[in-house]
């Protein structure tokens, strides 16, 4: 089967962002789709799987063109994908997942899952996908459940797979798994896009890469002889520095002591389970570890939004165990939250109402009850200014900005108060290179002004670049501590897996 | 997983450059007028689309108005014609009677603004709600206990107007509060989703009132049937135009709900206990972060808005009724809910739309003398200028406006 | 280094959960004083409960208890509750413990209430069972909509128009046509809910608020404008008669509460397990839940969320028009203006009550069928209690049972957001 897109132009009001894009895919190759957030990779998919139309341009299957009107048809013309997100109902046992919409059925429409779980197994052992067919999503580790995907896929009968980032959830242990299953797909004949923003996997896996940026493809690119400095240009326009420029720590007095934490998840399980450590002032501390180790809970109890069931957090040495968010803001600590949409900003409020949304209660910005807007305008055309947040206006409903610029608010809003402590969940996440270098660059300078800084990521490689010092979480317990200059993401890797040393 | 981050919006927006946002030439009028009405959007949406959804209601209004009548209906067999013109005849008394009951004179005048005054004030109190993402539909029950409470205060007390009045006002304030607070706690505390809580809330007030209007403390000596004692003169709201007629029934409560309006404005836009409440409305995880307690605002939205339902009830009590009777509230309280979509959630808005309301329920009266056409096809119509004020699109399709806001979320579902 | 053993996760109890346990200790303390102090002293006489229903095939002689024992009994169960509570916990069968002392509590109180004289329980019961066929309806369609993310408010505003066109059509056309004609205008009122909510992405709630407050009006107007003048031709239906069913009907006790009615609770019967069948066990149902719980997935893979939601909340609106066509057709006999009552608002308490499940819904209407039962029931007793208080009882029960188990029942994941293809 051999898949082509041609010209295909998609805009939504105001962004154009998919410009006149050419792809090609045959059966057995592994075509890697690399840009960075932001560039259209997503959308030139969801108009491949049929659920955007394109303003223009067609999609070929065999040289044939296709209407897509729904996913319904790709599934149909032998399109198979597997979300970033992955779309799978919790609730539902993996066996009802992988069955959703083509379901085996006796008489008058009644389900017939012995059918179905047979199915699964048949597919499980076809590919070496090992998964149990009654399980219910929701208590799978998100390994197992892209493998579900995949069954998923694999039911349908796709010849052509789309991965949408796929590795961003996974281990690098469980990446190199994935590899190999990718592989071993592409060697049973079927095509695979791969779509992601990391120059080291798409350098590994693919056997073609086409570059994406800002809506359109602007080069090809062999993995063999590609180098990662000249990827990563293509990719962005720009040379990029990769690392992060930082002086040497020069660590102060502790700031953030934290003795045998536990902490509860809203299921009741310990996911922070008896987690100790320090961070001085002047050094930032990385936490690494694989999404839902527990770095949640843990960043909700350090800044109050969750009850430590039992242990200690000091603050210069005051317990803080107890205390609610606002009195945590109250003693000089910064928070950048992890999901920036949903806790970090109140996207129907203006850009200035959003950068007093933690300090609105108190002097400058109010007297008693009453708000003083004089100030809190001040405030945010001064913001605005220094910390380059492109807003038409400081009046203008948060919820308009980009991503970054919208982190920027976040970002402005949390370090322009003067801090002692800073944590920070997932700050670049989702971003472009530009606001990622922006605002690791703040966080740097926040270090070296005399912060303390925790900084939660799932991305390795932002924890090495950043920390002057990593820990390693693994359901709810830190498993290991390292210099970045000691380590490398391999061995990390296997601590986030839970390998630990004897 | 987050869906949010799958749209255009999040994940492929272009960044770096701002693309959908107004020019940065925003003119400082229109930005004074988003700040005025709380919304962005020009004037299309917030004057035309309401202005377009009265009308078209009006007519749906009248369409209903013609198929009710069944020897009407019998007519068009015979003789269309003439079927034709007294339907059209129906319908203009009907219409004519609407408008001269409402504005035709000063009698109207003052009847409409008498009913404006609970209106008002009960369509704050869900407004204020709405922007706090809560939906109180128990004005009504809000509005009886408060008003019984102002009842009490107005009989048994023997004091000077001029602690006895602002007893008997505050006093329904509280009665409402308390009855609105208990759900707000109830939300906050335990997850009951207040559009049952108020409802039920509602009923067991209705009961209440039914019980209490038969105990001897309340009930009117030597009357079998549920009646109150008298308001003293002294807990009376004044009439503002008994110099023209005594028989004029506007009074100084019109005053409470201006007054009530412009302390709702100044609380919500003013000060930092509304910035909380719009906050926490917008996005309650975000106003958790921020250090904003949640809990307490809600209890604190759904008190505020109660003691405005309570004083809707008391403006009834005090200066309209006198005593009270089964159903005082008349289902004002239902009434407020249309009122404050229609008001856009905002309380000068709500002023407005409570003048409408006020006129349609005046008039109404004057309709069903006029054409026997029952008062009830007010909240027909009510109901339909809701639908259209909430489906802006409906209105686009209709007639063709260009640019109409989208329907916004107000409220949240089950999940907490 | 070795790889770390996989151990499953541990399970503690957070502080919050201790809280509530203690506190329904606590409660199940007070309760014992309450019925100790209220319900055993200075209660005398014994308290006749009859188990047959006049016209039994079989005998069984009344249940006679002393109310003031009847009450110590129940203190003591009481108080032993709320030690093991307070002291080692019920863990998972907390909330059947606390059922199992409602049902204690509303025996003692109908024990307390007939000493001296003599309540027929079965009858009691039989009414409970009457009583929840609207509440039941209510509920169903809640289900209905809701396993498709559709939050549908106007449920009560659906039942009310049902009952209006349940009389109006029934007493022009006979009951059957009264039924049919009920379910239609259900559907016609879910279709407007369905377009606002679907199509036009309108606030659920307010969409169905507004259904209510149309329902009502146009309910009232018409009853002022056509039914008063010709309530004899036009409002005066003729109702469906009970009929026991052959040997079910016979069991003592059993029998009369449950299978001895009209046509309402047997489709009552019915329609609950279609619905669970049909929801648990086909395709249809697969898809609708999928639809309820992750759209977008659904959507993935080929499913018309719109149209399965489009369909579910007619269905489910036709299911509340069926249910309001009770209070007319299978009841009063006439219409009245707002005889619903707010029966479709506890209908909603009754679904999530019930989670969401049409046999859970069921139950959950059993109870507010109870409390609604009450006042019929009692009023002949001449209790100290006022008739109003008895008449808060439905929703009194409605909110603490909102309050009790809402947040900890879990609602379908995307119930009440409107689903944006693109």
């Amino acid at each position: 089967m051999e898949l082509e897109l041609k010209g295909i132009t998609k805009r939504f009001p105001g962004v154009l962002a998919n410009d006149r894009v050419n792809l090609e895919i045959k059966s057995g190759e592994i075509l890697g789709l690399l840009g960075e957030n932001g560039a259209g990779k997503t959308t030139l998919m969801n108009i491949l799987y049929g659920l955007y139309s394109a303003t223009e341009g067609d999609i070929l299957i065999d040289g044939r063109v296709q209407d897509f009107q729904s996913p319904g048809d790709a599934i149909a013309a032998g399109i198979g994908m597997v979300h970033q997100h992955f779309m799978l109902v919790p609730v539902f046992s993996v066996a009802e997942n992988v069955v959703l919409g083509v379901e085996p059925t006796r008489a008058a429409g009644i389900l017939n899952m012995e059918e179905a779980r047979r199915d699964v197994r048949q597919i499980s052992a076809k590919y070496g996908l090992e998964v149990d067919p009654d399980a219910v999503i929701e208590d799978l580790p998100v390994g197992i459940q892209q493998r579900v995907e995949i069954i998923k896929v694999l039911f349908r009968q796709a010849e052509i797979i789309v991965f949408d980032e796929p590795t961003a959830v996974l281990t690098p242990q469980e990446v190199e798994e994935f590899f190999g299953i990718v592989r071993s797909l592409r060697d049973a004949g079927k095509g695979i896009i791969f779509i992601t923003h990391k120059l080291d996997e798409i350098r590994e896996v693919a056997d073609r890469i086409n570059v994406l940026r800002r809506g359109r493809i602007v080069g090809e690119a062999d993995p063999k002889v590609v180098g990662k400095e000249e990827l990563a240009e293509l990719m962005v326009g720009r040379p990029v520095e990769l690392v992060v420029a930082k002086e040497e720590a020069n660590p102060g007095a502790p700031v953030l002591e934290v003795e045998d934490l536990v902490v509860l998840d809203d299921r009741n399980h310990p996911n922070v389970d008896g987690v100790s450590f320090t961070v001085h002032a002047g050094e930032i501390v990385g936490i690494a570890g694989v999404q839902g180790n527990g770095q949640t809970e843990l960043v909700e109890a350090l800044t109050g939004l969750r009850t430590a069931l039992s242990g200690v957090v000091r603050l210069s040495g005051e317990v803080v165990t107890d205390d609610t968010p606002r009195e945590i803001h109250r003693k000089s600590v910064a928070h950048v939250p992890e999901d920036r949409q949903r806790s970090g900003l109140v996207l129907t409020f203006t850009v200035a109402e959003n950068l007093v949304l933690d300090s609105y209660y108190d002097e400058p910005f109010s007297r008693g009850v009453v708000m003083d807007w004089g100030r809190t305008r001040e405030n945010a055309r001064a913001l605005v200014e220094e910390y380059d947040v492109r807003t038409p206006s400081i009046e203008v409903e948060v919820r308009n900005l980009s991503g970054g610029n919208q982190q920027k608010v976040i970002v402005a809003r949390e370090f322009s108060r003067d801090v002692k402590f800073t944590v920070a969940s997932q700050p670049t996440r989702g971003l472009d290179v530009g606001s990622i270098e922006y605002i690791h660059e703040r966080i740097v300078k926040e270090r070296d002004a005399g912060g303390a800084i925790l900084i939660v990521s799932t991305e390795l490689d932002e924890v090495m670049a950043l920390s002057d010092r990593i820990l390693v979480m693994y359901r709810g317990k830190i498993v290991a501590e390292r210099r970045p200059d000691e380590t490398d993401t391999t061995k990390l890797g296997l601590f986030m897996a839970g390998v630990t040393e004897t | 997983m987050n869906d949010e981050n799958t749209g255009p919006e999040a994940e492929d927006r272009v960044t770096g450059e701002e693309v959908d946002t107004e020019p940065a030439s925003n003119g400082p009028d229109r930005r004074i007028w988003a700040r005025i009405t709380g919304a962005e959007g020009d004037w299309r949406s917030q004057v035309l689309v309401p202005v377009l959804a009265v009308f078209t209601a009006l007519v749906i209004g009248a369409v209903i108005i013609a198929v009710s009548d069944v020897d009407l209906l019998g007519l068009w067999g015979d003789d269309a014609g003439e079927a034709f013109r007294q339907t059209l005849a129906r319908i203009g008394d009907a219409y004519g009677g609407l408008f001269k009951g409402a504005f035709g004179s000063v009698r109207g005048v003052s009847e409409t603004f008498t009913w404006a005054t609970p209106l008002i004030l009960a369509g704050l109190s869900v407004a204020i709600g709405f922007r706090a993402g809560l939906f109180n539909i128990g004005a009504e029950g809000q509005m009886l206990m408060g008003g019984m409470l102002a009842l009490v205060i107005g009989f048994q007390l023997n004091v000077t107007i001029w602690l006895h009045l602002p007893l008997a006002i505050l006093g329904g304030f509280i009665g409402g509060a308390i009855w609105g607070g208990i759900p707000g706690w109830l939300r906050a505390r335990t997850g009951a989703h207040e559009v049952i809580t108020t409802i039920m809330f509602n009923w067991i007030a209705i009961r209440f009132v039914d019980y209490a209007l038969k105990t001897t403390f309340i009930q009117r000596e030597g009357r079998p049937d549920r009646i109150s004692k008298d308001v003293l003169e002294s807990a009376r709201l004044p009439k503002l135009l008994s110099w023209i007629d005594p028989q004029y029934r506007l009074n100084a409560g019109i005053i409470v709900a201006l007054l009530a309006a412009w302390g709702v404005y100044w609380l919500l836009f003013k000060s930092t206990v509304g910035f909380e409440f719009r906050a926490v409305g917008a996005n309650p995880d975000g106003a958790r972060y921020a250090g904003m307690n949640v809990t307490r605002a809600y209890i604190l939205v759904m008190a505020v808005a109660g003691g405005l339902g309570g004083l809707a009830g008391s403006t009834q009590i005090l200066g309209v009724l006198g005593n009270a009777t089964p159903g005082f509230s008349a289902n004002l309280g239902f009434d407020a809910i249309a009122l404050a979509l229609l008001g856009r959630s905002h309380p000068f808005g709500v002023v407005l739309a409570g003048i409408l309301f006020g006129a349609l329920r005046a008039g109404g009266q004057q309709m069903q003398v006029a054409s026997d056409v029952g008062i009830d096809l007010i909240l027909v119509i009510q109901a339909l200028i809701v639908v259209f004020i909430a489906a802006p699109e409906l209105i686009r399709a209709i007639f063709r406006v260009r640019a109409v806001k989208a329907a916004e979320q107000i409220t949240r579902g089950w999940a907490t | 280094m070795t790889a770390a053993t996989a151990t499953a996760p541990r399970v503690l109890r957070s502080p919050a959960e201790i809280r509530r346990s203690r506190i329904i200790g606590i409660i199940y303390l007070m309760l014992a004083a309450f019925v100790l102090v209220v319900f055993a002293m200075g209660t005398e006489g014994d308290a006749t409960f009859k188990l047959a229903a006049t016209g039994d095939r079989f005998e069984i002689p009344d249940l006679v208890l002393s109310a003031a024992g009847l009450s110590y009994v129940a203190a003591a169960f009481l108080a032993f509750l709320g030690g093991i509570q307070l002291t080692r916990g019920f863990g998972k069968a907390t909330n059947i413990i606390l059922g199992l002392a409602m049902a204690v509590i509303a025996f003692t109180f109908l024990g307390w209430a007939a000493a001296g004289k003599s309540l027929s329980l079965v009858g009691m019961l039989q009414l409970t069972v009457v009583k929840s066929v609207p509440i039941t309806f209510g509920a169903l369609s809640g289900v209905m909509c809701e396993r498709v993310a559709v939050i549908n408010i106007g449920i009560e505003g659906m039942l009310l128009s049902g009952a209006f066109l349940g009389a109006l059509i029934g007493s022009v056309a006979g009951p059957w046509m009264g039924i049919l004609a009920g379910i239609l205008v259900g559907g016609l009122l879910a279709f407007a809910l369905a377009v606002l909510a679907i199509k036009y992405r309108v606030d659920q709630i307010i969409a169905g608020v507004v259904i209510n407050i149309f329902a009502l009006g146009i309910t009232s107007y018409l009853t002022s404008s056509i039914l008063v003048e010709n309530s004899d031709t036009l409002n005066r239906v003729d109702i469906f008669r009970a009929w026991k069913v052959p040997l079910l009907g016979d069991i003592p006790f059993i029998g009369p509460i449950f299978f001895n009615h009209n046509f309402f609770v047997y489709g009552m019967y019915v329609l609950v397990a279609v619905i669970a069948f049909a929801l648990f066990k086909t395709r249809w149902g697969l898809r609708s839940r999928a639809v309820g719980e992750h759209p977008k997935a659904a959507d993935t893979l080929g499913i018309n969320v719109f149209r399965f939601r489009y369909l579910n909340v007619i269905l489910g609106g036709m299911i509340a028009g069926f249910g309001g066509a009770y209070f007319t057709v299978g009841s009063a006999g006439a219409f009245d203006e707002n005889m619903s009552a707010g029966r479709g608002f506890i209908g909603l308490a009754a679904m999530i009550f019930g989670r969401w499940h049409p046999v859970g819904a069921l139950g959950a209407a059993l109870v507010f069928g109870f409390a609604d039962s009450l006042q019929a029931k009692l009023a002949i007793l001449q209790t100290p209690i006022p008739g109003e208080f008895l008449l808060m009882a439905p929703y009194i029960v409605t909110v603490i049972v909102v309050a009790g188990v809402v947040g900890r029942a879990r609602p379908p994941a995307a119930d009440g957001q409107p689903y944006v293809k693109e």
